[in-house]
């Protein structure tokens, strides 16, 4: 038994260290937002100067700006179409409708750069100019497949008996649809547009394809820095970015918590009755 | 079959005009972005795979199997073997280390197996090119670490730990490493306490109901891990070029240059397609043993 | 019997090679409560579907108020539904998913609001109105689906194993519920069961249904006293099943030979049996009766085996000379023999059963077959 207890320490304690990989790197990328040497290599002293420069940074705003309404765009119209899509497929058989659904898990298993320059080629042949239009596309065709499996999964989920309810009462199956299917598939949805939002925030290969000179996103700035080393000002906007999105996600996590503690204790009264 | 054949058969119109109308304006958004936007470019690259170049990047229309000839030339070849070296161990190191974490998360408590899987994806919502760059603040040779066993005298001079391998794979890790836990997690979580139990009850040791029991029943698990490691390493350049500086290429990175610096579409388009045709085949094989498609996306 | 209000007629039903429904015919009467009992499988589900909509006939014809309706939607048939997981909408509360009926009809909001209140009236929610579906416990649940199945006072009620989740207790208190309200409402009930016991108590008649054939449609007392085949017999309560062959007819006594012995008999002569013929005899446990010496026309002798108290009752089991197990309920313990005991059996001739199967050509006998599968078709 005693080895048992050994073994588990052990267990824990990798874990542990897992962790401390997983967390060292967003730690420096904080800490090193409050350093004062703008190599951003080494540690000299501590200071807010950087988040006071971006505040002034118009350039960086601007590329800022683009990333969200490339984002927003690219989760509008993923979402939109993934659901209806996953809605609109379900229970196909033909084989043309075998070979659109299986296609749409092509940009998730083969490699975005294969996507990103079979996009590239096929707007250059047809002569589309690159941009801001054509970089939405390319995010929207990457994001789609996470937004058509959420939403599907969740309609396959669905007790088959509640839309013949619906039925059975008198509704068509266009008034079901929209009366019963849909406000059930909803968290679906909202799971696949919160993922298309932040791969689409986070997105470069693509991206960087189908940009013309004048379009830059955070990831292409942050990129085109690297090589002589990145700005403590992108390490401050990250640090806003995730504190933003860590915090909405907490909040999200604990308004769901109170919610579900709710049903629970009501469902022990419903019990006692 | 031949008795219900000789019978009259009712066939109601199964869906109104109206419900027939509702399908196919669902279905043609979704229909029409495949066709444009995913089958059209793959057809393009692979006719584009075997054009030949012409001066100055133009392409010429002319039939050439040259682009794939190519590939075996030395330094091609070296480029592949080195993506198949790191996306390799990249894949082995995350499925050994990345399994037992998985084991961990899936015999905790169900609250704290939640707040573990949360934990394990927070750091991606940080840019991953940002957190890339804390690599290299963190492994240069004036990094914290290095600073830290110098100071302690673990040491006598800096370790080279950026512009190799071993930066490139600690990336990747970094990267893939929380995809790869969650498929290999509920693989785990679905297993049958009984079968370990009952595997223990017939006198099986543990190692051996782990290798009899547990990991085949865990394969597919283990197998979608492999996938969602090994398709973004070998083509997402970005990791090399920060960390490998710029000297050890990947198959991505040399795709990446074809449409950049050398300009000779055709043998990027061939790299391509021969990633992708490698890639398609892997995930072929993981549906074939019972992979589910639906878990590489969540 | 009255107008039937719903007719099966020359029904059939394949699921690719399952032929789960043979040859239905069935007529409803207005106002009935009638139950479709059957084991597992045996096709009672998808014919309740068949007359709901969500299932085509292979064949033949369904009638709802002498009007054909196979080509008919779900929505477009005068019948509604209670099934078997409630299946409520999750994202409505109590009110609205009983209103749902009559807001897909556009009925005015006043009158809406009236029918609603008067539907969970009846089933006793009233207060409940505002509550979530995930905030009420399984029998609430039951009783939202009811009210919302009436809202639109369809003319037959279709029950698919409506108290199958819920306990045991639960069940028995839902049974007299249903049947109460059935009589308050009028409508017809279709229902849809594989418990014998729920559909004894609460049937106007039920249709023993057996691998796609219903096998009996009778009263319960009927289906009870006088199985006409083995398979009801068995099927509907205990008892103990004997082959024997006719030896003799003496008025509407027939004397028999079992494998174990001789015995007697009463015959319905509207049963035609002569002699030579194969029949089976169904003798119920409280009616096998059992003496130390031989009785005057019977020669079954057999062993007991055990003794089981159970509860208000004694059971015992004993062993014919072929192994064939006799069971007989005692409520008395004086009137009881021994494990290891020989004694010899007989019975009332009123009481036994004969059972004459007319033997159908049947090429399915052998397959399982695999109904209630409503996917198995789309």
């Amino acid at each position: 038994m005693k080895k048992k207890k050994i073994l588990k320490g052990i267990h824990t304690l990798y874990v542990v260290l897992l962790f401390v990989f997983f967390y060292a790197p967003v730690a420096v990328m904080v800490f090193f937002s409050f350093n004062t040497s703008k190599a951003n290599v080494v540690w000299q002293g501590i200071t807010t100067k950087w988040y006071v420069k971006l505040m002034g940074d118009g350039e960086l705003w601007a590329i800022f700006g683009t990333t969200l309404l490339v984002a927003t765009i690219t989760t509008v119209l993923s979402t939109v179409i993934g659901t209806m899509g996953a809605i609109g497929y379900k229970n196909s058989k033909s084989k043309f409708a075998k070979l659109i659904t299986n296609s749409i898990y092509f940009p998730i298993v083969i490699p975005e750069i294969v996507l990103a320059v079979s996009l590239f080629m096929v707007f250059n042949q047809t002569g589309i100019s690159m941009g801001l239009p054509v970089i939405c596309i390319g995010n929207t065709t990457i994001c789609l497949p996470y937004v058509y499996i959420t939403v599907k999964s969740r309609l396959v989920g669905m007790d088959p008996s509640i839309e013949e309810a619906s039925l059975d009462l008198g509704a068509d199956r266009l008034y079901t649809l929209f009366h019963i299917t849909i406000p059930q598939i909803i968290p679906g949805i909202t799971a696949g547009a919160f993922m298309a939002f932040s791969l689409s925030l986070d997105e470069l290969i693509v991206t960087s394809f189908l940009a013309d000179a004048g379009t830059t996103t955070l990831p292409m700035k942050v990129y085109s820095m690297m090589k002589k080393g990145i700005s403590p000002e992108i390490n401050a906007l990250t640090t806003i970015i995730f504190g933003v999105s860590v915090s909405a996600l907490l909040l999200y996590l604990l308004v769901d918590g109170i919610r579900s503690y709710r049903v629970v204790r009501h469902k022990v009264r419903v019990r006692d009755l | 079959m031949q008795k219900s054949n000789e019978k009259k058969e009712f066939h109601r119109s199964k869906k109104t005009k109206k419900e027939m109308l509702t399908q196919v304006l669902m279905r043609a958004p979704m229909c029409v972005w495949a066709l444009l936007f995913i089958l059209a470019p793959m057809v393009l690259l692979a006719f584009m795979s075997f054009m030949t170049k012409g001066p100055l990047g133009i392409i010429q229309y002319k039939f050439t199997t040259e682009n794939y000839k190519d590939m075996a030339d030395a330094v091609y070849a070296t480029v592949i073997k080195q993506s198949l070296v790191v996306a390799g161990w990249t894949t082995l190191l995350t499925v050994l280390l990345g399994y037992p974490l998985a084991n961990f998360i899936a015999k905790v408590k169900s609250k704290t197996s939640t707040i573990l899987t949360v934990l394990l994806m927070l750091p991606l919502w940080v840019s991953g090119l940002v957190v890339l760059y804390s690599f290299v603040i963190l492994l240069n040779n004036s990094g914290i670490i290095n600073t830290v066993l110098l100071n302690l005298g673990i040491i006598g001079k800096p370790l080279q730990m950026l512009y190799n391998n071993f930066a490139v794979v600690a990336g990747m890790l970094y990267m893939f490493l929380p995809f790869a836990v969650l498929p290999m997690y509920s693989s785990i979580e679905k297993l049958d306490g009984g079968l370990i139990e009952a595997s223990k009850d017939l006198g099986a040791g543990p190692v051996k109901t782990f290798m009899k029991v547990t990991l085949p029943l865990t394969s597919p698990g283990i197998f979608a891990a492999v996938i969602l490691t090994f398709i973004p390493c070998i083509g997402y350049y970005m990791v090399t070029d920060m960390l490998g500086g710029g000297t050890n290429m990947m198959i991505g990175n040399l795709i990446y240059r074809q449409f950049t610096i050398s300009r000779n579409w055709p043998f990027g388009a061939a790299l391509s397609m021969v990633l992708a045709l490698i890639i398609l085949l892997m995930v072929f094989i993981y549906t074939k043993l019972g992979g589910d498609l639906d878990d590489l996306g969540a | 019997m009255s107008k039937p209000i719903v007719s099966i007629m020359n029904v059939e039903k394949w699921y690719g090679e399952n032929h789960v429904v043979k040859n239905m015919n069935m007529n409803i009467a207005e106002g009935e409560f009638l139950t479709l009992l059957g084991p597992s499988g045996c096709g009672k589900t998808t014919t309740l579907r068949m007359i709901s909509g969500f299932e085509m006939p292979t064949s033949g014809a369904i009638k709802v108020q002498g009007e054909s309706v196979e080509k008919k939607e779900p929505y477009q048939r005068d019948v509604n539904t209670v099934f078997q997981n409630y299946a409520l909408f999750p994202n409505m509360n109590v009110y609205d998913n009983v209103a749902y009926g009559l807001k897909v009809k556009k009925v005015p909001k006043d009158e809406i609001h009236e029918r609603v209140t008067e539907a969970l009236k009846m089933v006793q929610l009233e207060g409940f109105e505002k509550r979530r579906i995930t905030q009420m416990s399984g029998g609430q649940k039951q009783r939202v689906a009811i009210a919302r199945a009436i809202i639109n006072r369809p003319k037959v009620l279709l029950l698919d194993e409506p108290l199958g989740a819920l306990d045991l207790k639960l069940r028995k208190q839902m049974q007299i519920e249903l049947k109460r309200l059935q009589k308050k409402l009028g409508i017809t009930f279709v229902y849809v069961t594989h418990d014998q016991e729920e559909a004894l108590t609460m049937s106007d008649r039920i249709a023993i249904i057996n691998q796609g054939r219903i096998e009996q449609l009778d009263t319960p007392v009927e289906i009870y006293e006088r199985p006409k085949t083995k398979f009801v017999a068995n099927f509907i309560g205990e008892t103990n099943l004997l082959d024997a062959v006719v030896l003799g007819m003496n008025g509407n006594t027939a004397e028999v030979a079992t494998e174990n012995g001789k015995a007697l008999i009463n015959v319905d002569p509207k049963k035609g049996v002569v002699v030579g013929d194969s029949i089976g005899i169904s003798i119920r446990p409280e009616n096998m009766m059992f003496d130390r010496k031989p009785v005057e026309g019977f020669n079954i002798k057999a062993v007991v085996k055990e003794q089981i108290f159970v509860g208000n009752l004694i059971k015992m089991i004993l062993n014919l000379n072929d192994g064939t197990e006799i069971k007989i309920n005692r409520f008395d313990e004086a009137d009881l023999a021994a494990p290891g005991e020989v004694v010899y059996l007989y019975w009332e001739q009123k009481k036994g059963v004969v059972i004459k199967e007319t033997k159908m050509v049947d090429t399915d006998s052998t397959r399982d077959i695999q109904g209630g599968d409503p996917d198995a078709e789309e």
